[in-house]
């Protein structure tokens, strides 16, 4: 029975997971871009719904799409007037800038937050679902759930939308959709933007059930790489495959090492997976 | 030729030992380029010679760092406990090189990436050895406060001019032709005969050895080390801004790089201690933006790239 | 004679598709073979699966006399099989110099670099490279390219030298230096495997021709006889050709 609870705890995180990394893997996908700035992202929308539920009560969850929206309009701003100048360049390039970004925006929310770490308290609090031999919290399965929905929404967008398949095209040829008169520098930015959406969305949903810090946001990158090593970079069933699988992974690490060291063991496994995987558990599979 | 390189040699000896006799804070700032340079060359080994770029330098670092503090704790004496973080690392190296070599571009990064944050992890858990979060300490070297200053001073810059003969001599060697081929083109470095996966490791391994020692040599340094210091990832990234900042796969390019690095920081860091994370992370979205080159153009195109252009073969 | 390259019972598929269909042939010492077949019937495969590139997923590869199933790329060209490539591979920040250097310096049994860089001399001399020498592979034109190619493997000291498609792209006044070189080569006593699609470069060069189609051998023989065997005839120009060869009574 302590088998199942530690199970359906993993799965309780497993939606949240994906969302955290849902973005992550389409900037990765699309631009071919690892987004160092990831992380800070995530923990700026945990701020933003922080203080939207300080300042006029909203409630974190409800307020997701909210936080996603701002972080949309930062995150196409900063691919459209930095990144895209140097798209061309490797990767390494790209993974340097971000990584500036990111100490940039950890620093200035350090400055302007401090490092102390803010929990959001609902009142009344969500309380948990008791099933009878088990018990989950309930801020965790509201939060998986709407994760899921919004990942959901994403792959919706790329799919049916003219924008989602302008930005496929580009995953999949950027010379060829560039012939099709696709702009691919807009569609790059609105690609950045969307992942920043699902960090901003992932940070409020993570508010109500871990307290907020910048110095959380390598945790949460970290997390990131995890999950979408696990489920195969740059795509949306993998990463939600992911987080499921880092969710129940991290669950039982937790229960036979320590809750120390479950991090370490979702680390560990990202090295061993990617020497022997790395396409991930999914293998190579695309936006589409 | 012999003749210029003793020459070289003398030269930066009687250097070393002439800025020794500075004040505080020159030997202070010389012993940090001392480490940076070492940093800045080391990862050039792997991340400009094989096209490989790491962000490991953090990991092997503060593994470094940890072998010296343990082994000093243990009764070793700071030589041996050096030469054996320097020895341990690139053994790690070789270890973690056949597991995540083979990986390319993106992939390699991010598995690179992760292994100091998992050193880090065990260091701060394995408590009895390491102090975990608390930190260990460090016996003090014997002699006067400028006296341990200069000790420090000549053992960095020793490092540092140690890995630039090794530099040297990479470039003239068989191992330095294998890397270069793999950065261009590994297919076709197999192709000819390169046996890809023994150069990687061994780049991967001679890089790491200079990266344990001088953290091996900080720790003993400062004295005092835990891990979110040295297991810090600005340390993995340092050294590829200073190699991009002189010249990627050059030889003198790090050091040059090092150098320039060092004074930015020194410049813009010394009113700013709140916010100096931030301003690195401007003056990394900087540097980027306004490097020159494009995908071939990295290789050797620093700031100086002038001065650090490969000369060709005769 | 012991053949050079023995192919036996290779099988190679990519998720359910067979590319290379229990490919049986072999290659004696100091032939010239040429290699021929449809786009997508199997030849740039079966060039990766005897260099190593890929693993066959049956049958066996040898080469004078030992298995070399299971070796690596880099390893296999040190025993001595070299191979250029359909789309031309330099190191391109290197000179073309440097890049024949390297190939003599890891698979040519070179004991220095010194060393190399004279047997490559006098490779793109035989190449007629040399004086393109200090240039980087880059700079190169597309015949340059090919030569360079053709300079590298020949640094490799080969005893077997396969060439995938090294006319492509060639006009034709290019095409017949570049199969003079071949020919030079062949008298150097190495054996050449010529990949090709263009019919006419095979008949002037190769003694001996397999073809290839979907995957499968379907003919191994001298050039007339293959040339004149209806299945190939079929396989390489379509049925109808075919047929209005049979019924003009070729």
């Amino acid at each position: 029975m302590l088998w199942l609870q530690v199970f359906v705890n993993g799965l309780a995180v497993g939606g949240l997971y994906a969302c955290i990394a849902v973005g992550f893997s389409l900037v990765w996908g699309v631009l071919s871009v690892i987004n160092i700035l990831h992380g800070s992202l995530i923990v700026l929308g945990g701020y933003l719904a922080f203080f939207a539920h300080q300042q006029w009560g909203i409630n974190p969850l409800l307020f997701a799409p909210v936080a996603g929206a701002v972080l949309f309009v930062l995150g196409a701003g900063v691919q459209g007037l930095v990144i895209n100048h140097v798209m061309a360049r490797p990767f390494l390039i790209t993974l340097l800038l971000t990584f500036g970004l990111n100490l940039f925006l950890d620093n200035s929310m350090l400055a302007l937050f401090s490092a102390d770490y803010r929990k959001v308290l609902l009142d009344p609090p969500l309380g948990v679902f008791d099933l009878g031999a088990i018990v989950v919290p309930a801020d965790r399965i509201y939060a998986t759930v709407i994760g899921l929905i919004l990942i959901g929404l994403l792959a919706l967008l790329l799919r049916t939308t003219q924008l989602g398949r302008a930005i496929i095209a580009v995953r999949m040829d950027r010379d060829a959709a560039a012939l099709l008169g696709i702009d691919v520098r807009r569609t790059y930015a609105i690609a950045f933007g969307l992942g920043a959406f699902m960090a901003g969305c992932a940070g409020a949903l993570l508010s109500v059930i871990f307290p907020i810090s910048p110095v959380a946001s390598a945790g949460y990158l970290g997390k990131a790489f995890v999950i979408c090593v696990l489920g195969g970079l740059g795509s949306i069933p993998g990463a939600v495959l992911g987080g499921f699988a880092l969710g129940i992974i991290e669950s039982f690490g937790a229960l036979f090492l320590g809750p120390e060291h479950a991090m370490t063991l979702a680390f560990l496994l990202l090295i061993l997976l990617l020497a022997v995987r790395p396409s991930g558990l999914l293998g190579k599979r695309g936006f589409a | 030729m012999t003749l210029r390189l003793v020459l070289i040699a003398a030269a930066t000896v009687l250097a070393i030992f002439g800025l020794a006799q500075a004040d505080a804070y020159v030997i202070r700032l010389a012993t940090i380029f001392g480490m940076y340079a070492t940093l800045a060359l080391s990862w050039n080994i792997i991340g400009g010679f094989a096209g490989y770029p790491s962000f490991a330098t953090a990991a092997f670092f503060g593994l470094g760092a940890y072998i010296t503090a343990v082994g000093q704790n243990a009764g070793l004496p700071l030589p041996v406990a050096v030469a054996l973080s320097g020895a341990v690392a690139a053994l790690f190296a070789g270890l973690l090189g056949t597991a995540i070599l083979h990986l390319r571009g993106r992939y390699f990064a991010i598995a690179s990436l992760v292994v100091a944050e998992v050193l880090r992890e065990l260091t701060n858990s394995w408590t009895d050895v390491t102090g975990g979060g608390m930190g260990i300490n460090l016996p003090l070297i014997d002699g006067s406060v400028i006296g341990q200053a200069q000790f420090y001073l000549v053992a960095m810059l020793s490092l540092a001019a140690i890995a630039l003969a090794a530099t040297i001599w990479l470039d003239r060697s068989r191992l330095g032709m294998a890397l270069r081929c793999i950065a261009q083109n590994e297919d076709a470095a197999q192709i000819i005969g390169v046996d890809t996966r023994k150069a990687k490791t061994f780049g991967f391994m001679l890089s790491s050895l200079f990266v344990g020692f001088v953290g091996g040599v900080y720790a003993s340094w400062v004295t005092y080390i835990d891990p979110t210091d040295v297991y810090d990832g600005a340390l993995s990234i340092k050294p590829i801004l200073m190699a991009l900042l002189g010249g990627v796969g050059t030889i003198f390019g790090p050091l040059l790089g090092a150098f320039t690095y060092l004074a930015l920081e020194e410049l813009l860091w010394r009113n700013l201690l709140e916010f100096h994370a931030g301003i690195l992370g401007l003056m990394v979205v900087l540097l980027v933006l306004f490097l020159p080159g494009g995908l071939s153009e990295i290789r050797g195109r620093g700031l100086f790239h002038l001065l650090t252009r490969r000369r060709q073969p005769s | 004679m012991r053949p050079l390259l023995e192919i036996t019972g290779v099988t190679k598929r990519f998720r359910g598709l067979v590319a290379l269909d229990n490919i049986n042939l072999a290659l004696a010492p100091g032939e010239i073979v040429g290699l021929i077949g449809p786009n997508g019937a199997g030849k740039t495969t079966l060039v990766n699966v005897i260099t190593g590139v890929h693993k066959a997923d049956e049958g066996d590869i040898t080469f004078s006399g030992r298995s070399i199933k299971r070796e690596r790329p880099d390893r296999i060209a040190r025993l001595g099989i070299a191979r250029t490539f359909q789309v031309v591979q330099p190191f391109p920040a290197m000179t073309v110099l440097e890049n024949v250097t390297a190939a003599a310096l890891f698979a040519g049994g070179a004991a220095s670099i010194a060393e190399a860089r004279d047997a490559a001399a006098h490779h793109l001399e035989f190449c007629g490279l040399a004086d393109q020498a200090g240039k980087p592979a880059s700079a190169l034109t597309l015949a340059g390219r090919k030569r360079l190619e053709l300079a590298k493997s020949l640094a490799l000291r080969p005893k077997l030298l396969m060439l995938d498609e090294v006319n492509a792209g060639l006009n034709p006044a290019e095409i017949d230096n570049a199969l003079e070189l071949i020919a030079s080569i062949a008298n150097r006593g190495i054996t050449i495997f010529l990949i090709e699609h263009l019919m006419k470069v095979v008949t002037r060069t190769a003694q001996r021709v397999i073809v290839l189609h979907h995957g499968r051998l379907i003919a191994d023989g001298p050039v007339a006889q293959v040339l004149s065997d209806e299945t190939v005839v079929e396989a390489y120009l379509g049925r109808r050709f075919a047929e209005r060869m049979a019924g003009a009574g070729i």
